[in-house]
């Protein structure tokens, strides 16, 4: 049953790709831990590499069967991920006034991470279970709706705005590709603008706090807002070359408690400057580029919605994280991906190429 | 394989194909925009950044709020802050460590290897200030502030330190701060604090903690290369913490440790009205400042070592047998299950022989034929032997925990004992024998199994003034911001009631006020023109009084303990009182002047002020 074109159709410029950026990844981290002669984070770098390798062998494990199997599997993989939502509600671990992780043993993880690929996976199925060619009405988005909801509330009240936010996103750049019809797409528009100010009596006083601190940084000149400015001034101060690896010295004030999950990229922007944070682009980019010419590829609609779920999932994760560093957008808490410090995330990003190398080494399988 | 998935199969390739390149040409120019936005901050904005980055220029300073005070009842100060120097250094600013270290330890007369501890222990970045010494000598702020441009990175701090105004004064009751602790640090509730921070430790600073901490504030400047302050960007101004105003009366407080002076004991004094706690004494005390200014291990060790164990808080942590205070008790659950009415009768020889064993009354003469009211009065154990074979020890807990025994007062502090009540249940499942009747007649009289403290026994007494209520003790009156607005207003809690008729309780409460100022009252010697009032005596045996054993009460170390509580005025009283003076010996003879005093001193006014 084995097929030989399973070797000769693997797509080992993805894999490539992915390689690099990890080996980037583990440099910057590598340098935000060690910032200043302080080697108290060392830990860190080998559980990210741990990281990495549970989370390739993962990718590995997904490889292997025919990832139309994920079709039928969906809705168990969905419920599984809601039930570890449910779990970390009651017996989650707190951090940071929040309760996102779940303690497996020595390890923590998040399922709200792992949630994106399920929401891919569920949505892919749906849109191409009901739907070729035809715009999508109000009636057929009643469906996704729930299936994104769930696990939105359960991350909301975590409570972890942005990811739940991500969840909607996500979901909702893949619709907009599947295609709505013209006038469900004003309607939408026009709800979403509505819904703005309910969500915002909804949220906590921190994530408003947060999103008037990202409108005026003044505000909060002892939180976010002075987050903001060290972090704008570690980039800027990275000029054209940057102070040289190693070099960093904004990091070594320890301004972020998260300098090495969320704000990383201030490492890489203070060391390497504008030349090595346009490597990452461009790397990133290529790797986006990468994963959309799978969907290219692929002849089924459930494989290109998936791939498309999934490369929408890591374009927002770069955009959003690297806005934010930047001052462009609010403090939400999204990693960057293969370069943030975060088991979760790693193994998220990870699980996602393997699920695009199944799909791209499978492309003529289906004829 | 292939025809189960057809249904996958896409019908509209190229439509797809087109959406995909939009997608990307989408997502392209999204990365524009990051790279403008790049492009922007280190090329055209990049000297400016590059500038402010060197030494690390803007940086954060923490402004300290104000913790709440604390008041007695009537606003007397007690516990007061008072400022404070803090010696810090920020080692990326220094230079030459070694050289600035040797400098400081002159000015301030602190050798050297202090400093290099602290660094060694409390090292992170760089450019996080290192808190060298609190608590700085005037003499040592003046001449390092006049030095300092000597001494780069050298930095003096203002912060409030608390001042515990009456050293030792209800010390447990108020507690003390600490610096946090790093298992502290990880509860949410404490994640605007840092290490190095104080935090309440014990008694109402711990318990009222959150509300008179107050929130951090800070401010955000721009250093020179000496890390010293060249401008202040932003201010957050420290919010202070609300005060709290104790329930407590200062001069009760004070007088009554006056009277404990040199016992081990405690002392509560109850509002039966409410249950505010007017006065709380646990003796010996000790000195909160030891603690505030950061205690030494010797200091520690002479407390921690003390036999009378002074960080205990003993009206609320002491166990001991409720000995004869226990009796109103046996006599309601005697009057109320209808084992005995006002007009039984039992005749007491000294003793009653109870199976193979004599349970001996504490009057070795016997008090002849007498009824409940007059067995009260006396005290008298054989009474009580006669009616626990009637009663059984079960009915007698239950009455027991109706009112308070074997279960929390509920006070606002932490670490309260619990207590015990025995019941035949317990006894089999604690050590798998079952109850011998013989028992019953220990635990009648408050011996036995039987445990309560201090605060229990004020409890109860509280509720026989009253009518019958109890009251959850509460140590705090009011939470007030510091305009003086209230906050948090008094509001009574009613944790239960007693189990009792009107006529019963009435009977009872005859029976206290006789134990004061009948004849033959067991605290006859207290009475006085002043006020009426009920209580009972009570003599709790460390050792179990055993038939044939000889006084055991000889032996020094086992001298029992002595006990009194009281209510008064007895027609409507305003103060409820709980007295236990360890291996005191006489109930009525050590306990209950004290009681007295501290009631009359409420009630009238001490003399002596």
């Amino acid at each position: 049953m084995f097929d030989r074109r399973l070797i000769t159709h693997f797509d080992w410029g993805l894999l490539v790709l992915t390689l690099i950026l990890a080996a980037m990844g583990l440099g910057i981290l590598y340098s935000a831990v060690n910032a200043g002669g302080n080697t108290s984070q060392e830990g860190l770098l080998l559980r990210q590499l741990l990281w990495f390798a549970i989370g390739g062998g993962l990718m590995s494990l997904s490889m292997l069967v025919n990832y139309k199997r994920f079709d039928q599997w969906g809705l168990v993989i969905y419920a599984g991920c809601i039930l570890l939502l449910i779990a970390v509600m009651v017996f989650g671990r707190y951090g940071g006034g929040a309760r996102r992780w779940l303690l497996l043993g020595p390890i923590s993880i998040q399922p709200s991470e792992l949630m994106k690929i399920a929401i891919c996976i569920v949505l892919a199925r749906y849109f191409a279970k009901n739907f070729m060619g035809e715009g999508l009405g109000f009636k057929e988005l009643i469906q996704p709706f729930v299936l994104i909801l769930i696990p939105f509330l359960l991350i909301v009240q975590q409570p972890d705005l942005g990811t739940a936010l991500l969840l909607f996103v996500i979901g909702g750049s893949l619709t907009l590709f599947v295609g709505l019809k013209r006038s469900t797409f004003w309607g939408l528009l026009a709800a979403a603008m509505a819904a703005v100010p309910m969500v915002w009596f909804f949220l906590k006083d921190y994530q408003k706090n947060r999103i008037l601190t990202f409108l005026d940084p003044g505000r909060d000149p002892l939180g976010t807002g002075y987050h903001i400015i060290q972090s704008k001034i570690a980039i800027g101060s990275g000029q054209l070359f940057g102070k040289g690896f190693l070099g960093g010295t904004q990091n070594a004030l320890d301004f972020l408690p998260e300098q090495h999950t969320d704000f990383i990229l201030s490492v890489l922007a203070e060391e390497w400057g504008f030349v090595g944070c346009s490597v990452l682009l461009v790397l990133y980019l290529l790797f986006l580029a990468w994963s959309l010419s799978v969907a290219y590829r692929c002849r089924d609609s459930f494989g290109t919605f998936l791939v498309v779920g999934i490369t929408a999932m890591n374009f927002w994760h770069i955009f959003i994280n690297m806005g934010m560093v930047m001052g462009l957008l609010p403090v939400v808490g999204v990693p960057l991906p293969m370069v943030s410090y975060g088991g979760s995330s790693v193994v998220t990003t990870l699980l996602g190429v393997g699920i695009l190398l199944n799909i791209s080494m499978r492309r003529f399988l289906s004829d | 394989m292939v025809s189960e998935f057809e249904y996958l199969i896409s019908k509209d390739t190229d439509g797809y194909r087109r959406r995909l390149v939009i997608l990307f040409a989408v997502a392209a120019v999204f990365f524009l925009m990051l790279l403008m936005r790049l492009f922007y901050l280190q090329i055209i904005q990049g000297h400016e950044y590059a500038r402010l980055s060197e030494n690390n220029c803007i940086r954060l300073q923490s402004i300290p709020p104000h913790r709440g005070l604390i008041y007695d009842r009537h606003g007397a100060l007690l516990v007061d802050n008072r400022p404070a120097y803090d010696l810090l250094i920020v080692p990326g600013d220094v230079g030459n460590m070694e050289e600035v270290l040797g400098r400081l330890a002159v000015l301030s007369d602190i050798p050297v290897s202090e400093f290099q501890e602290r660094l060694e222990r409390e090292r992170g970045p760089g450019y996080r200030a290192v808190l060298l010494r609190q608590d700085l000598d005037r003499d040592a702020v003046g001449l390092i502030s006049a030095r300092r441009y000597d001494l780069p990175g050298v930095r003096i701090e203002a912060r409030p330190r608390r001042q515990y105004m009456y050293p030792g004064l209800a010390a447990h009751l108020i507690g003390y701060l600490g610096e946090v602790s790093p298992a502290e640090l990880q509860r949410p509730e404490n994640k605007d604090l840092r290490g190095g921070d104080f935090i309440g430790k014990t008694g109402v600073e711990r318990v009222y903690d959150a509300v008179l901490r107050g929130e951090r504030g800070g401010r955000q400047v721009e250093v020179n290369v000496r890390g010293q302050v060249i401008r202040i960007l932003h201010t957050v101004p420290a919010k202070p913490g609300g005060s709290l105003y104790l329930a407590l009366d200062r001069d009760l407080q004070s007088h009554t440790e006056s009277l404990m002076e040199g016992r081990v004991g405690a002392v509560v004094a109850l509002d039966p009205t409410n249950g505010q706690v007017l006065a709380m004494v646990s003796s010996p005390s000790f000195d909160q400042n030891l603690f505030a200014r950061g205690i030494r291990t010797d200091e520690w060790r002479s407390l921690a070592q003390n036999p009378h164990r002074p960080m205990e808080n003993k009206a609320i942590q002491g166990l001991y047998p409720p000995a004869s205070t226990y009796k109103m008790i046996s006599a309601i659950a005697a009057l109320e299950e209808g084992v005995v009415d006002s007009e039984t009768r039992f005749f007491c020889s000294g003793s009653l022989r109870f199976g193979d064993r004599n349970f001996r009354c504490w009057r070795r003469t016997g008090h002849g034929n007498l009824n409940l009211r007059e067995a009260l009065e006396r005290s008298c154990d054989v009474y009580f032997y006669h009616v626990a074979q009637r009663l059984g020890v079960d009915r007698l807990a239950w009455y027991a925990r109706a009112a308070g025994f074997g279960r929390r007062t509920g006070v606002d502090l932490d670490h309260e004992e619990a207590g015990l009540v025995p019941t035949a249940g317990w006894k089999r499942r604690r050590t798998g024998v079952s109850w011998q009747a013989g028992e019953t007649l220990s635990v009648i009289i408050g011996q036995g199994y039987n445990l309560a403290t201090c605060m229990q026994a004020a409890v109860m007494t509280a509720a026989l003034g009253n009518g019958g209520i109890l009251f959850r003790p509460q140590v705090a009156l009011e939470i007030r911001k510091t305009g003086g607005e209230v906050m948090r207003p008094f509001t009574p809690e009613v944790t239960g009631r007693l189990p009792v008729s009107p006529e019963n309780l009435e009977l009872v409460r005859l029976s206290m006020r006789d134990v004061v100022h009948a004849a033959q009252g067991t605290a006859r010697g207290i009475r006085t023109s002043e006020f009426d009032m009920g209580g009972k005596t009570g003599t709790a045996q460390v050792l179990s009084r055993r038939t044939d054993e000889e006084e055991s009460s000889s032996r020094p170390g086992f001298e029992p303990h002595a006990w009194f509580v009281a209510f008064a005025p007895y027609d409507d009283p305003r103060i409820a009182v709980a007295v236990i003076v360890e291996h005191g010996e006489g109930g009525a003879r050590v306990a209950a002047p004290i009681a007295a005093e501290v009631m009359r001193s409420y009630l009238v006014g001490s003399g002596e002020k």
